[in-house]
Formats: C-alpha cells, sequence, structure tokens
C-alpha cells in the first residue's frame, strides 16, 4: 500500500511542476476512472501466495508420487526380504523331488530372482548390441549426409517408431519376426555359431532370449537415435570446419569432428536405451517363453523381471510369491532410475556444455 | 617453402547471391597478402575459395581457375587432397576440446595416419614454437586439453596445428578478431615470422594490422575486387576512389 501511495504523490509532485499553480487544482480533477480503479486494488499478496503454493504443490506431488510408489515396494516386499535376503538375488533351490536345482517355487513357496535378473540383462545387452550400431549410424546418416528433402520425413519415421504400443510390437514379434527367426535366421545361428554354447537347438518355438532381444533393440532404437542425432547436432560447425580444413574426408570428419566431440553424449543416449530395454514390459513378455530357467543358449526360453511381474501377478495366491514379485519389482525400480539418472546426466553434459577435459 | 597462387575469373555464389564476380589476381610466393574491405564483401568467401571450403556448403557453387603452384585446384584434384596442402586458420579458435594439446597439433597428421611416434614429437614442437606457444604449453602437452588454454593461446594452438601438416600457403580468416590486443600483436608477429617459409593470405576487418602484417592488399567492395596493390601504395596512395574513401573512413 506505501507504494502506491509515494507514487500517488509523485504523480502529484510532476503536475505540479509541469502545470504551475493550476497543476494542484487539475490533478484533483483528472484523477482518472483507470487510475482509480487501479489504485483500489490491494496488492493481492493472499491471491499471489495462494498460487505459489498451488505449483509448489503441484511440482511436490512428482516427489510424492514417487515416493508413495518406493514406499508400497518396499512395505510389501518385506516378507520377501526378511524370508530370502540378499541370497534372493544369487541363490538356486534343489527341487524336493527330482533334487534337480530350480528358482522359483510358488508350490513350496520358495522363491529366487535369479532367472529374471538373467533374462532382463541378456535381453537388454542383446538389444544394445543390435540398436546401437544402428541408431548411430541412422544418427549419422540424418546429421551429416541425408539430402534435406529426406531428413524431415526420415526423421519422422524414427520417432514415430517410439509411439507404436508395446502390445503391438509384440503381437508383430509372435506373428513375423519369432517365425521368420524360427524358420530362417536360428538355423544358421545354430550351423554357424553353435559350438560357442550359445545357440542350441533345444526350442523349437522361436521364442527366447534371441527373439526378446532383437525386438526390444527395435523398440528402444528410436529414443537411441533422436538422443544420438540430438547430441551430433550440438557439437558447434566450427569442429567439423576445423576438421574438414585439414583435409579429412567425410567419414574422418564424422569421426573426429562429431563423434568424438558428441561420444560422452551418445553414451547417455544408449544408456538411456538400456533404461528402456530393462523395464520394458509387454512385448517381452509375449515372446521370452516364460519359463523361470537360466539357459546359456540365447535361443531357449526364459523370463525377465518385468515380465514375471506381467505374467504372475494375478495368480500369486500366498503372500509370499506376491512379495516376492513386489521384491523384483523394487529392484527393477532402483536399478532403472539409477541408469535413467545416469543417463541424462551425460547427454547434458553435451548438450548443455561442459568444462572440457583431456578424455 | 610456399608457392604461388593464381586467380582467374573467379566467381562464387550462395544459392542466388552471387557473392564473387570475376576475381583475378596473383598472390606472390612468401610474402603475406591481407584482404580488406567491409562485412558482406566477399573476402571471407574468397580464401575459402582457395581450399574448396566454400563448396562444403551444400547451396554454394563455384566457377573459375584457381593455380596454386602447378596445380588447378578445381580441376586437377579433389578437395582433400588441396586442404592437405593449404592450411586454414578460422576466425573464432576451434580447438579441438576432447584432445589434449599435443593431439590438437598433430590432429591433421594422425588423421591421413601419419604415426612415426618419434616424428610426431618433433613436429609437436617444432608447430609449438613457430607459432610461439611452445614455452607456455611445453609442461602440460598431454596433460591439458585444447579448450583449457585462453583464447589466444587457443588461436595460437590451432595456427599449430595448421602448420603441422607442413602446408604450401596458409590462409587465416580474421585470425585476431576475436582476441585481445595483447595476444593480437603475438599473432601478428607470428604472421611476421611465418612468411619466410609460407605464402600467407589474410582477411581483416582491421585495416592497420593490414598495414603492419602484409607486403600486398587487396581491397573487396560488393563481391569484386577493386584495388590489388602493394600495400604501401594501398594505404598511402590509391588509385581507385573507392579504395580511398574505406581505407579513410569514409564508408564501412
Amino acid at each position: 500500500m506505501s507504494e502506491i501511495r509515494i507514487s500517488q504523490a509523485q504523480i502529484q509532485s510532476d503536475s505540479d511542476m509541469a502545470g504551475g499553480e493550476s497543476g494542484a487544482q487539475t490533478a484533483e480533477h483528472e484523477v482518472s476512472a483507470v487510475r482509480k480503479f487501479l489504485m483500489a486494488r490491494g496488492n493481492s499478496a493472499i491471491a499471489d501466495r495462494v498460487f505459489h503454493g498451488l505449483m509448489v504443490l503441484c511440482a511436490l506431488s512428482i516427489f510424492l508420487i514417487v515416493a508413495l510408489i518406493l514406499w508400497l515396494l518396499i512395505a510389501r516386499s518385506q516378507l520377501s526380504w526378511h524370508t530370502f535376503g540378499l541370497k534372493f538375488f544369487y541363490r538356486s533351490f534343489a527341487n524336493p523331488e527330482t533334487g534337480q536345482s530350480m528358482y522359483w517355487d510358488p508350490v513350496n513357496d520358495r522363491f529366487s530372482a535369479v532367472p529374471f535378473v538373467y533374462g532382463t540383462l541378456v535381453t537388454s545387452f542383446l538389444a544394445l548390441l543390435f540398436a546401437v550400431p544402428l541408431a548411430v549410424g541412422v544418427a549419422v546418416f540424418l546429421t551429416e549426409m541425408c539430402p534435406r528433402w529426406l531428413r524431415g520425413p526420415l526423421a519422422f519415421l524414427t520417432e514415430l517408431l517410439a509411439a507404436i504400443p508395446s502390445v503391438i510390437y509384440g503381437l508383430w514379434a509372435i506373428f513375423v519376426l519369432v517365425p521368420l527367426l524360427r524358420e530362417h535366421v536360428n538355423p544358421v545361428l545354430i550351423g554357424a555359431l553353435g559350438w560357442t554354447g550359445l545357440f542350441d537347438n533345444q526350442n523349437p518355438t522361436g521364442l527366447g532370449f534371441f527373439a526378446s532381444g532383437v525386438i526390444l533393440a527395435i523398440m528402444i532404437l528410436p529414443i537411441v537415435s533422436s538422443l544420438t542425432r540430438e547430441v551430433m547436432t550440438a557439437v558447434p560447425h566450427s569442429q567439423r570446419e576445423a576438421v574438414l580444413a585439414l583435409g579429412a574426408t567425410r567419414w574422418e570428419m564424422i569421426r573426429m569432428g562429431v563423434l568424438r566431440n558428441a561420444r560422452i553424449g551418445i553414451v547417455g543416449a544408449i544408456i538411456l536405451g538400456l533404461g528402456r530395454a530393462l523395464g520394458e514390459t509387454m512385448a517381452v513378455t509375449m515372446v521370452i517363453g516364460n519359463t523361470a530357467e537360466v539357459h546359456r543358449s540365447l535361443l531357449a526360453n526364459g523370463s525377465s523381471m518385468a515380465a514375471v511381474i506381467a505374467n504372475e501377478f494375478t495368480e500369486a495366491v500366498s503372500d509370499m510369491h506376491l512379495s516376492a514379485l513386489i521384491e523384483i519389482g523394487l529392484a527393477l525400480f532402483i536399478v532403472t532410475v539409477i541408469v535413467n539418472a545416469f543417463a541424462q546426466l551425460m547427454v547434458w553434459a553435451v548438450t548443455r556444455g561442459t568444462p572440457s577435459q583431456v578424455r | 617453402m610456399g608457392v604461388g597462387i593464381a586467380v582467374l575469373n573467379l566467381n562464387a555464389w550462395y544459392g542466388a547471391n552471387h557473392t564473387l564476380q570475376d576475381i583475378n589476381l596473383n598472390i606472390p610466393a612468401n610474402h603475406v597478402t591481407a584482404l580488406i574491405g567491409p562485412s558482406g564483401c566477399g573476402k571471407s568467401t574468397f580464401v575459402r575459395c582457395l581450399n574448396r571450403m566454400h563448396e562444403t556448403n551444400p547451396i554454394a557453387r563455384v566457377t573459375g581457375t584457381v593455380r596454386i603452384g602447378d596445380l588447378d585446384i578445381y580441376r586437377d584434384c579433389k578437395p582433400v587432397q588441396i586442404r592437405r596442402r593449404v592450411g586454414m586458420v578460422f576466425q573464432r579458435p576451434n580447438p579441438f576440446p576432447t584432445m589434449s594439446i599435443y593431439d590438437n597439433v598433430c590432429a591433421g597428421l594422425k588423421l591421413n595416419g601419419y604415426t612415426n611416434r618419434r616424428a610426431l614429437d618433433e613436429i609437436v614442437e617444432r608447430s609449438l614454437k613457430a607459432s610461439a606457444l611452445w614455452d607456455e604449453v611445453k609442461d602440460d602437452l598431454k596433460k591439458k586439453s585444447g579448450a583449457s588454454l585462453s583464447g589466444g593461446q587457443q588461436q595460437r594452438l590451432c595456427i599449430a596445428r595448421a602448420l603441422a601438416v607442413d602446408p604450401e600457403v596458409l590462409l587465416m580468416d580474421e585470425p585476431a578478431s576475436a582476441l585481445d590486443p595483447v595476444s593480437t600483436a603475438k599473432i601478428e608477429d607470428l604472421i611476421f615470422e611465418l612468411k619466410s617459409q609460407y605464402t600467407i593470405v589474410i582477411v581483416t576487418h582491421n585495416m592497420q594490422q593490414a598495414a603492419r602484417v602484409a607486403e600486398k592488399t587487396g581491397f573487396f567492395l560488393n563481391g569484386r575486387m577493386v584495388e590489388f596493390d602493394s600495400t604501401h601504395k594501398i594505404f598511402t596512395n590509391p588509385s581507385d576512389k573507392r579504395t580511398e574513401d574505406y581505407i579513410t573512413g569514409r564508408f564501412g
């Protein structure tokens, strides 16, 4: 309020000086409707404070949601955590009837996350193996070589891959990809690389780790390639010119002038893709085969952390079974959060520009 | 040793923009030639035509003949080949931030597959001495990044990088315009030292700089070369009215 009074006094004295002796009189007459209206307003402190509070609440709700999820996961997994401890993540059991080792025994309420952690790691690794070279290739083509008229449509198409619901990928995998792998790819792999033990012909379905890895690769391709494109675009043009002026060919320019400068960000993009692959549920569940087993062969059936949760949640009748599933969920939650945070930091490091150092 | 450059009927375009029109001149070997003129007059485009950097822009086009030594660079060779013989220093220092000082200097050699380590050590030392940077960086050649240096040091690093491939011609596109006066003076001293071994073409906005370092000066205006003569003549007794107006500060 006091500020408004001062400005009113200021106006008065200003018009005094300008208008001479009649100034004081005219000023009284000429207080316009707009000025009266504005002076009548309060300082709106309450409205401002309410608005401020609402916005803080909106921002906090995100933390609140994350905290609630974490709390639920921790609380509901206590039973399994107290029963199995850390061994949950590395131990197997002997089957009471056959004596063979097993990991997941809902009948006797004994659980171990080993096959699911293994499945998640194997499928994610395969996905990166296939997706990364392809994604970097797409990004290099789009930023450095693509004719301008083709750049937009091609970038749009790659981004569009990310918009397809994962259940559609799963369907496509079941009806197209898996038969294709079963008939044409797997026999070749078994013939050529069977000696490594990574490819055997025990599984006639075509489902399994390998099919999951391939479908995951297609699913993470858009995110990895679009982020790689972003960090490559962030490399200043002067760096490309510097390399070209030294007599570099186009490939040498891309290698030394672009990829070298963008590599931290590209690693970030890859890790972000890894984060997506680790948590991807639907498509993997549809093609991985869903058996709680650990196999060396990539063509064998298996399961992943996300897949087992999706598959068994509705059938988990015992408290222990449910608790074990939630503990797997907790582990997946923590790992993906860490992986994603790490990746974001690396992408920021390039696109925002950090103090440079020899790497 | 440097070689001369002969330019015949050079025309260049950016899209529909005719940025260089019928340029003819002979740049003498082992001399410093300065190109002056107001912004947008085509002098930068001109030097970029001398190592075919102009055509890295997809909308750019060039016609005419440029001879560097005996080589007709638009007919006898590919762009990558001529760029290995013509060094270039840009307006803004552009060292490679992810490389050490050492790797920055020998980037051009490593790029082309030159791996003799002992020779590389010598070349790095020689190039950094030639660019007057050696004493300031010799203790952390492999420890510090090229981007950790000051602006003036970075520009001398870029000069060392250009010199390391032992070019015949050194093109400098406003090499000191982003630097403070002390660094500028160092770069100018350097240019003076280097001309015994290289043919140097320098684009500059700074007429005093042209007068200080160059024996020959060319004045560009609106895509044409108005006058090309000895620096002394250009600055004391120009033959063209437009040159006189420009150097006396009546426009530009």
